[in-house]
């Protein structure tokens, strides 16, 4: 077997040079997002669609303002979304609000309590968005029959959770996620669960196209910081999988040469 | 004639009818981006002038805000 062949990450016809995408939520202020964002270097951010506060100043930036949609690719989702139909509206709005965008982050939830996807859902309102002409980056169970049929609805990226979002716990089921990337011929995202650099690295060893994430760098004490080390820890596992890793072995097998000894 | 409409989940007053435009414009929502839904449907950015307000109309609108 040779070393493996790399592509270049495509989503939606767009060529991507950075596998790591991160969130907008949970930060300081729109500056420390911004920072963690160059630190990073990823090229797709997520955003929510939420009302507009009524009360709100006029002057006050918007993220939009900060985060550029010229320069960075808007990834809006449909966090918060418990059916279909609120998803599938939620993704008409952001499309409005984004001037035709046809990009989106599907996701609908089950339950509050772990977040988990609400599977049929989902189904359904991937079904309507494809129908629609949006391109479908839909989070989900880690199970490899629904990413199948995700990906046969013609989703654009599967995206399969390590573990519950803003859980931190990692990636608990690598086996899942092996069986999903072997199946797949769209790109697989981890999306949530990551909980520092390791997780992400995880990820990638696997062959997953790229990491999605918020809280892990959100929530760091150094948001910055982790960011930079999640973009070295995505390129790091990127590499390690393309160079195809040496096999496990129960024993020991030395490094320096057994012939030659003079004692 | 006085119209009862909701905005963003809150009732409101309005004294005449008018367009959405104007409504926007009340509410200081002429800058920045935003998407405005009618009793479910979106209105698109160049028909808010020529859209009406009308009694009980529910209105959303909505921003991108951060998340994940």
């Amino acid at each position: 077997m040779g070393t493996r062949q790399d592509r270049p990450l495509i989503i939606g016809g767009v060529e991507y040079d950075s596998r790591l995408i991160i969130g907008s939520g949970k930060y300081k202020d729109f500056e420390e997002n911004h920072a963690a964002l160059e630190a990073s270097a990823a090229e797709m951010i997520t955003v929510a669609i939420r009302r507009v506060n009524l009360g709100q100043k006029k002057e006050e930036p918007s993220l939009l303002d900060i985060i550029s949609p010229e320069k960075y690719t808007i990834l809006p989702n449909t966090a918060g979304c418990y059916t279909a139909e609120d998803a599938v509206r939620t993704c008409r709005m952001a499309q409005e609000l984004l001037d035709g965008h046809k990009l989106v982050k599907l996701e609908v939830l089950g339950d509050q309590k772990t977040l988990y996807p609400n599977v049929t859902e989902t189904l359904a309102a991937a079904e309507t968005l494809v129908a629609e002409d949006f391109d479908v980056m839909v989070y989900t169970s880690d199970d490899p029959l629904v990413a199948r049929r995700l990906e046969e609805i013609g989703c654009v990226a599967v995206m399969p959770l390590g573990a519950p979002i803003g859980s931190g716990l990692g990636i608990r089921n690598p086996y899942n996620i092996r069986m999903i990337l072997e199946n797949a011929q769209v790109p697989v995202i981890v999306d949530a669960g990551v909980g520092t650099a390791s997780d992400a690295s995880i990820a990638m060893e696997l062959g997953c196209h790229g990491v999605l994430m918020n809280t892990a760098i959100a929530e760091a004490q150094n948001p910055i910081l982790m960011a930079s080390a999640m973009r070295k820890a995505v390129e790091a596992g990127r590499e390690a999988y393309l160079a195809g890793r040496m096999p496990r072995r129960l024993y020991a097998n030395a490094s320096s040469p057994v012939d030659g000894t003079f004692f | 004639m006085t119209l009862a409409i909701t905005v963003n989940g809150k009732t409101r007053t309005l004294e005449a009818e008018l367009s959405l435009q104007d409504l926007l414009q009340d509410l200081g929502m002429t800058k920045g981006r935003i998407a405005v839904e009618l009793n479910g449907k979106i209105v698109p950015r160049s028909q808010f002038s020529s859209q009406r307000i009308s009694n009980l109309d529910s209105i959303e609108i909505v921003q991108a805000i951060g998340g994940g």
